[in-house]
């Protein structure tokens, strides 16, 4: 049911690219529109404001905005959350177009973006890290194999082994599920597990993590990624660390840093949050903002002050050895040979903190 | 309707629509025609100059996207710092071995360091999908169209031509779902395929899409074969299948010429079906339907959302755009003069 809603939202989103790019995009909610008490200025400080707000971008990030924004309409009368998909570049495409308030991204935003945020609407772009997200990796329930390492993982979506024989699976050909490349999950799989290499061109890229569950659920020799919010109906294979102990994406290993593939989820707004958008980030980012995270099924930002699992590296702080600037230095260490340092990954240019 | 036939009329209403068109212009001297007066009271003009703007705002819409989608694509074509990022223009249709590939290779991945941005898979993508499709759709819907108008009862035409029409107002995205979620499990139970999205279930897909398209338009030429025709071939002695196979078909099939090609134009534009259903892998692969397949269609509702405006990549997409809206249209128009040439024919001939 979610997810025929999920895919028909995608759909329709898909449909529209071509006019939301272009700008003659005519939906209502334009920015000068957010605040609709008329005469109040965006900073006065009042509890509870109406008006609308636009949130779209990521589709890994869809069933917990959703959350987001039912609890926070719960709770503020009057207020409007509209909450959609698309990708996270199709998310910040919109923030930088003007029309979506707040962007979901399950990617940091590049230098490019920033850049043209910044020419085009005078404004920096202001990241607000919101959940701890766990890559997973999918197969079909009756897929026997135990783990993967990562350099096993990168050789299957480089297409250079195409057959579950090959790592520890019975024989049977590798159907290898991606995303389009409009998705954050896509960037951050092509950067850390890929680095940076192309997928095989056999890999079938397809509209939304709920979409590469329904397919790896069907498919015994199907492979594929997304956030652990998701994985249902599917079996999610643990990443061989170093020492070839399975590590399972589970709040503990990705809050620690153990797991190689756990990353943070952004939401960004041009500027400071001002308005209902500062209200609602500033809900995400509470105790009950948070527990509705482990209600969609992903992992809460890790508490200030509590300690980490020991001997890794705090995952509110961007980790330390990834170099800044780019993506390149990032990419030459994907693999998972030092469990701490591809950890959640605040990756490079990720440096604003939560407050 | 006869005022094409320029041989004597024969029929008597022919003969009065005749009397009238050669009565007007001479009479314009003395007496403007009905309708037309010369004191035309002023609301009635402005009203007809709406009406003429709201025409013609429709031919000046086609226009001005045409000049858009060409206008962001054209500079591709001439900046050559724009083709140094891709590797130069031949890098759009010429494989390449590009760094850490073992061959030469069509490659549609236009996000990486170097956008690789080669439309040969893509129009193979588009090219099974839709040849495929109409392999299913045309035999399907045009025998749907010659029961329907030859054989069917009255009730059972009744029923049977509103629920095939009634299929081609399902929304793609619907249609999209339903092969994504139990044709491709059919399929795949059947043929036992290694790719459960695939050609064969994105052609299927789109056969529902289109059959409905190309059934009412065959269904409407069929039925359209003046009665006269059957009856004297009745009477000469024709079986029911010589009448439809020997004469009612070959009446008809500029009408259902035109069907197949406005129903190819349906194909090759359609996007979520195939977006939905094919699994989108740009493979160049052109005999085997099992494969996934990647359309242009699919690739420009895909990728467009998120490209930086002015890439090269904005631009190839712009450039497949541009590509696809002069296929359809060059397809749409030739439908058009098909269904006219029948007009004339059937007018011509019949009488």
């Amino acid at each position: 049911m979610r997810s025929l809603l999920t895919l028909t939202v995608l759909a329709t989103l898909a449909s529209v690219g071509l006019l939301a790019c272009s700008g003659g995009h005519g939906r209502e909610p334009d920015p000068a529109a957010t605040t609709e008490s008329p005469g109040t200025e965006p900073s006065a400080a009042q509890p509870a404001r109406g008006g609308t707000l636009s949130v779209k971008g990521s589709d890994t990030m869809v069933i917990l905005a959703q959350r987001w924004a039912e609890g926070f309409m719960a709770s503020h009368e009057g207020a409007q959350i509209q909450v959609s998909g698309g990708g996270s570049g199709t998310g910040i495409s919109a923030l930088l177009a003007g029309t979506a308030d707040v962007a979901n991204a399950s990617r940091p935003m590049n230098e490019r973006e920033r850049t043209t945020l910044s020419t085009d609407r005078h404004a920096e772009a202001h990241e607000t890290r919101v959940a701890l997200d766990a890559l997973a990796i999918y197969v079909h329930r009756d897929n026997p194999v135990t783990s993967l390492t990562m350099e096993q993982l990168a050789s299957i979506y480089r297409g250079q082994v195409t057959n579950w024989s090959a790592v520890g699976g019975p024989d049977r050909p590798i159907v290898l599920y991606s995303r389009e490349n409009n998705s954050g999950t896509y960037a951050y799989f092509k950067e850390h597990v890929l680095a940076n290499a192309d997928f095989a061109i056999t890999a079938q890229t397809l509209p939304g993590t709920a979409a590469v569950i329904n397919a790896v659920s069907q498919d015994v020799g199907g492979i594929g990624y997304g956030g652990i919010g998701y994985a249902q109906g599917i079996r999610t294979v643990p990443i061989a660390g170093a020492d070839g102990t399975p590590i399972e994406p589970t709040l503990e290993n990705a809050t620690s840093g153990r797991y190689p593939l756990s990353r943070f989820l952004f939401m960004y707004t041009a500027g400071a949050p001002s308005g209902l958008a500062a209200d609602f980030l500033s809900f995400v980012t509470s105790e009950d903002g948070q527990r509705l995270v482990e209600q969609a099924g992903f992992y809460p930002l890790p508490r200030e002050g509590a300690a980490p699992a020991p001997g890794a590296p705090p995952a509110t702080a961007p980790a330390a050895p990834v170099a800044p600037g780019g993506a390149e230095p990032a990419a030459a260490q994907p693999a998972a040979t030092e469990p701490g340092a591809t950890a959640p990954t605040a990756p490079s240019e990720a440096a604003a903190a939560p407050q | 309707m006869s005022t094409t036939n320029e041989s004597a009329p024969r029929l008597h209403v022919v003969v009065a629509d005749k009397r009238v068109a050669s009565h007007a212009p001479a009479s314009r001297s003395t007496r403007p025609p009905l309708g037309q007066g010369l004191r035309t009271p002023l609301s009635h003009r402005v009203g007809e100059f709406v009406i003429h703007a709201m025409a013609l705002a429709a031919v000046l819409a086609i226009a001005l996207i045409f000049l858009f989608i060409a206008k962001e694509a054209l500079p591709i074509l001439f900046d050559t710092a724009a083709q140094d990022e891709i590797g130069g223009l031949s890098a759009l249709v010429v494989p390449r071995q590009w760094p850490g590939y073992d061959v030469a290779q069509y490659v549609w991945q236009p996000v990486g360091e170097i956008p690789k941005l080669n439309v040969v898979p893509l129009f193979v993508g588009t090219l099974k999908v839709t040849l495929l499709s109409m392999l299913f759709a045309v035999p399907l819907a045009v025998g749907a169209a010659v029961y329907v108008s030859q054989y069917a009862s009255k009730r059972s035409r009744e029923l049977l031509k509103p629920a095939i029409e009634l299929l081609a107002s399902i929304p793609s995205v619907v249609l999209g779902f339903f092969a994504l979620m139990i044709l491709a499990t059919f399929v795949q139970g059947l043929l036992g395929t290694t790719y459960r999205l695939n050609v064969i279930v994105a052609s299927l897909g789109l056969t529902l899409a289109i059959a409905p398209l190309v059934f009412t338009i065959s269904e409407d030429a069929l039925s359209s074969v003046p009665k006269d025709l059957v009856h004297a071939a009745l009477a000469l002695g024709a079986r029911k299948h010589q009448v439809v196979l020997r004469v009612v078909l070959p009446a008809a099939l500029p009408g259902i010429a035109a069907a197949v090609i406005l129903g190819l134009g349906r194909a090759i534009g359609e996007t979520l079906v195939v977006l939905m259903a094919s699994g989108n892998a740009a493979v160049v692969e052109l005999f085997d339907p099992t494969t996934s397949a990647r359309t242009v269609t699919a690739t420009i509702a895909a990728e467009l959302g998120e490209v930086t405006q002015g890439d090269p990549h904005w631009r190839v997409l712009f450039l497949l755009g541009t590509l696809l809206f002069v296929v359809t249209f060059v397809l749409n128009r030739a439908g058009a003069l098909v269904i006219d040439r029948l007009h004339k024919r059937l007018s011509g001939g019949a009488a």
